[in-house]
Parts: C-alpha cells; sequence; structure tokens
C-alpha cells in the first residue's frame, strides 16, 4: 500500500485521521492512505507517479486534468481523491494497450492534434468518452463534448479532425 | 492548490448527514457535486471543519415529473442528467434551454441543480430559472421537512437560510395551470464563464392568454433579480409586438448592472432587453406551430 501523506504533505501533523482509499485505475485496484483534503489530481500524479494528468489551471477552468470516473470525464483537480473510493477511474495512461496506439491516439498524431501536448491527455478523455456513446459525431458535436477542454495552441481545427479520424477508424473496428 | 485540512464524513443515510451537520456546529459544508465548493476549499475562500459528502446517499440522484405536472429534483441529480433529461424537454423548456448552457460540459457531469442554488452565486443560472418557475427548495432537518421558495432561500452573496442541521433535498418546480412555455439564454465570454448576462423566462398560457409569467436576470445585480414588473405586465393578454417590447424595456430597468470587465451597464441592460425579446419572439413561434 502506497502511503501518500509524508510524500504530498510533508508538514503533516494533524488529529484528522487519514482514510484509506482504493480506487480501480485503468483496471488495476490501487490502495493509499491519504489526507481529505488531497485532491484526485496528486493522488494521480505524486500519488500513484501517473503523471500523464496534467494539472493546468487548477480552478477547473481547463481540463487538462480530465479523467474518466466511472466512464464520464471530470476534473480531477476539482475532486477529493477520499471521493473516488470505490469507483472506476481512467487515465490517459490507460487508454493504449501497451504495445499499440489507441485509435484516438493514432488520430491526434495523423491529424496534428496537438503542439505542445499539455492539454492533450484531457483531450483524449473527453473525446474517448464521447465516442463511447456517440460512435458517429459530427464536428458540432466534438466541438460541444470537447467544450470544458482549452488548448491554447491548435485552435481547436486539429483537434476537432483528429477525433473525427478516430471515430472512423473505431467504427471500422468495431464493423469487422 | 490545497484546501485547509478538515474532517471528511461521508454518510449513508439523510438521518445520518443531518445528524453529522448538527455535531458539526454550523462549522461544516454539504459536499454533493463539488464544483463550487472544492474550488472554494482550494482557494480558502471556505475553510469548514468538517465536510459531509452526500454522494454516498441512495436515492438522491432522480428528477421527475409527478402526475400532477410537478417536477422533482433531488440533491445528486447532476446537471448532465438534466441536459439529457427527455422529461425537461417534453415538459419544461425554461429548464430544457437552460441546461446545456450551465458551466461546461466536463463540469456538469458532477455539478448539480440543488446544490448550485444552495451555493447562492449571483451569477448562479439556475437561481434565475427557478425564481422565473416559482420553484422552492425542500430542506430537511432534525425536525423534519420544510419549503422554502426560491426567491426567499438566498439571502446575500453565497448565503442561504438553511439553518446549519438543514440539508437541501429536492428542488421543486409547481404543476402548471396552463400551456407551459419559455425559455434561457445566457451570454457568455466563453464556454465555462459566468454569464454576462442571462435571462430566465417561464410562462403559463390559457387559449393564448398568459396566465402566469416569471423572468429571472443573472449577472446583472449583486443578487439573482427577479422582474416582477415585467413579467406582470405580460399576465392576462396575449404575447404581441407591442406587450413583448414593453416587457423588455421593463426587464431592462429591473436590472441593476454594473460595468466590469464583462460589459458596460449600458450594454448589459440593451443584453437583458434583447434577450427578453428574443424568447419571447421564440414562445410566439411556437405557440404558432402548436395552433
Amino acid at each position: 500500500m502506497t502511503s501518500l501523506n509524508e510524500e504530498v504533505f510533508p508538514e503533516q501533523a494533524s488529529d484528522i485521521p487519514v482514510r484509506t482509499v482504493t480506487i480501480t485505475v485503468n483496471g488495476e485496484k490501487r490502495s493509499a492512505n491519504v489526507e481529505p483534503r488531497l485532491l484526485l489530481a496528486h493522488l494521480l500524479r505524486q500519488g500513484f507517479k501517473m503523471t500523464g494528468t496534467h494539472t493546468g489551471c487548477d480552478t477547473t477552468n481547463c481540463g487538462a486534468c480530465t479523467v474518466l470516473f466511472d466512464g464520464k470525464p471530470i476534473k480531477s483537480c476539482t475532486m477529493l481523491a477520499v471521493q473516488a473510493d470505490g469507483h472506476d477511474v481512467m487515465t490517459i495512461e490507460g487508454l493504449a494497450s501497451a504495445s499499440e496506439l489507441h485509435p484516438i491516439q493514432e488520430g491526434f498524431k495523423d491529424e496534428h492534434g496537438l503542439q505542445c501536448g499539455f492539454c492533450t491527455p484531457g483531450m483524449m478523455l473527453t473525446a474517448k468518452a464521447l465516442l463511447d456513446v456517440n460512435p458517429n459525431p459530427t464536428e458540432d458535436e466534438i466541438r460541444w463534448a470537447l467544450s470544458g477542454n482549452l488548448c491554447r495552441c491548435t485552435g481547436y481545427q486539429n483537434i476537432v479532425k483528429s477525433v473525427l479520424w478516430a471515430a472512423v477508424k473505431l467504427r471500422g473496428q468495431a464493423a469487422n | 492548490m490545497y484546501p485547509s485540512r478538515f474532517r471528511y464524513e461521508a454518510p449513508r443515510s439523510l438521518e445520518e448527514a443531518i445528524e453529522l451537520l448538527r455535531l458539526g456546529g454550523g462549522e461544516a459544508k454539504v459536499l454533493a457535486g463539488g464544483q463550487s465548493l472544492v474550488p472554494m476549499l482550494k482557494l480558502r475562500f471556505a475553510s469548514p471543519e468538517m465536510v459531509v459528502d452526500i454522494n454516498n446517499i441512495a436515492g438522491l440522484d432522480y428528477h421527475r415529473v409527478d402526475p400532477d405536472g410537478t417536477i422533482r429534483i433531488g440533491a445528486l441529480c447532476r446537471h448532465a442528467d438534466l441536459e439529457n433529461s427527455a422529461i425537461l424537454h417534453a415538459h419544461q423548456p425554461t429548464m430544457a434551454a437552460a441546461a446545456p448552457v450551465i458551466a461546461d460540459p466536463i463540469v456538469r457531469n458532477r455539478g448539480t441543480l440543488v446544490g448550485s442554488l444552495c451555493h447562492a452565486d449571483p451569477q448562479g443560472d439556475w437561481a434565475s430559472v427557478m425564481i422565473a418557475l416559482g420553484g422552492s427548495i425542500i430542506a430537511q432537518g432534525p425536525n423534519g421537512r420544510r419549503s422554502i421558495p426560491v426567491a426567499d432561500f438566498v439571502k446575500g452573496p453565497f448565503q442561504n437560510v438553511l439553518a446549519f442541521d438543514e440539508l437541501a433535498i429536492e428542488a421543486v418546480v409547481p404543476a402548471p395551470k396552463g400551456v407551459v412555455n419559455g425559455g434561457y439564454l445566457k451570454l457568455e465570454r466563453r464556454v465555462g464563464d459566468f454569464a454576462t448576462v442571462g435571462v430566465a423566462i417561464a410562462l403559463e398560457s390559457s387559449s393564448g392568454v398568459i396566465i402566469r409569467a416569471g423572468i429571472g436576470l443573472t449577472g446583472v445585480g449583486g443578487t439573482t433579480i427577479n422582474a416582477i414588473e415585467a413579467a406582470k405586465a405580460l399576465i392576462g393578454g396575449p404575447l404581441t409586438a407591442e406587450s413583448i417590447a414593453n416587457a423588455g424595456d421593463l426587464a431592462a430597468q429591473g436590472a441593476q448592472p454594473r460595468t466590469d470587465h464583462r460589459g458596460s451597464a449600458t450594454y448589459k441592460r440593451h443584453i437583458v432587453r434583447t434577450f427578453v425579446v428574443r424568447i419571447l419572439d421564440g414562445v410566439v413561434e411556437s405557440m404558432e406551430r402548436a395552433a
């Protein structure tokens, strides 16, 4: 079991009990002792060393910290780690299989859907949640779904193209 | 950013939650969607001793229409549930129009309508909608339940009238007595920003005559504005170009906007008028289609 408190809150000296949380992260059960005030984004990054989840604005605006919580995109900087106890979390590390890119990652590569890459984990996971429920989205539907994820590089055009690309590929896979 | 330290409790029943709030003695905060509370904790605008997370209480995530037409929204019904709600699309156009423009799609997966009303941000969209609809909040405390009209629920910015050991468990929209119409329009600089201006209109009509009207304004005052004069002016007659223009003028007069980085007071008043007219023009069209 990972103990996080020393690491994340080195000054730890409080009578508030730590809580043990068990979260299924990318299909694998992970446990940690956390202070209630620890944010899910920090547990993932500092605790589980999964730094694919980015913290951008830290103010619930930018969506770089987006993870899938029971399959739905949420901003992990705006959820307490204790709230995730018993739930299923998917981070960007869980998108690809070991040897192969996920079609959404392929799409971002092929259509130049990223420049600096900071917003990309959030973009991809939000796109995954969209394509899970709507395999054939219009461009408008993609823009609507991604409107909580901010990108300062691309102007969004290539991100939208990347998701369209992935939708085609995923539909092809589903048909086979 | 880290919140201050707090004790965390995740009760499994309303009774347990209320007991925790009672023990908290005013130093406890209720966590539902957390999309306003967690940012406030992080900025340390809020430093409660205890956070009572109600997400593990079963049976609060509903929204439904009673046989008489009353709409009930549970404390854990998320904005996204309302955005995708066939019930709202069929029965309540003002709410159906507002749900997709709350915050952004990711925030809508967590945030709740009841929590938003409790948060009592003068910029909150749902407060205008519920004031236009004449809605109320059901609060449960140690001595039972009471109903509080949304218009009386907010004491001031970020303050509601709940006692420290009361929990808002449901929002209620009363059953309509006529044909329901209305809408919500919001001007925002970008998705997820607070409203520069928001206008909520809820109407009920009988044979084309307006029998009930409510207009709520977001973002144009220190608190949500109940544009009573504008609403009153619509009651007792059909919607005409004249009555619509008049309501727009009265709503603009009722607004108390301040010049800020989102726009000048004059501009915001202009938008209030424009939105009132635009929503009511849309209502006229839909009434004509229905007839």
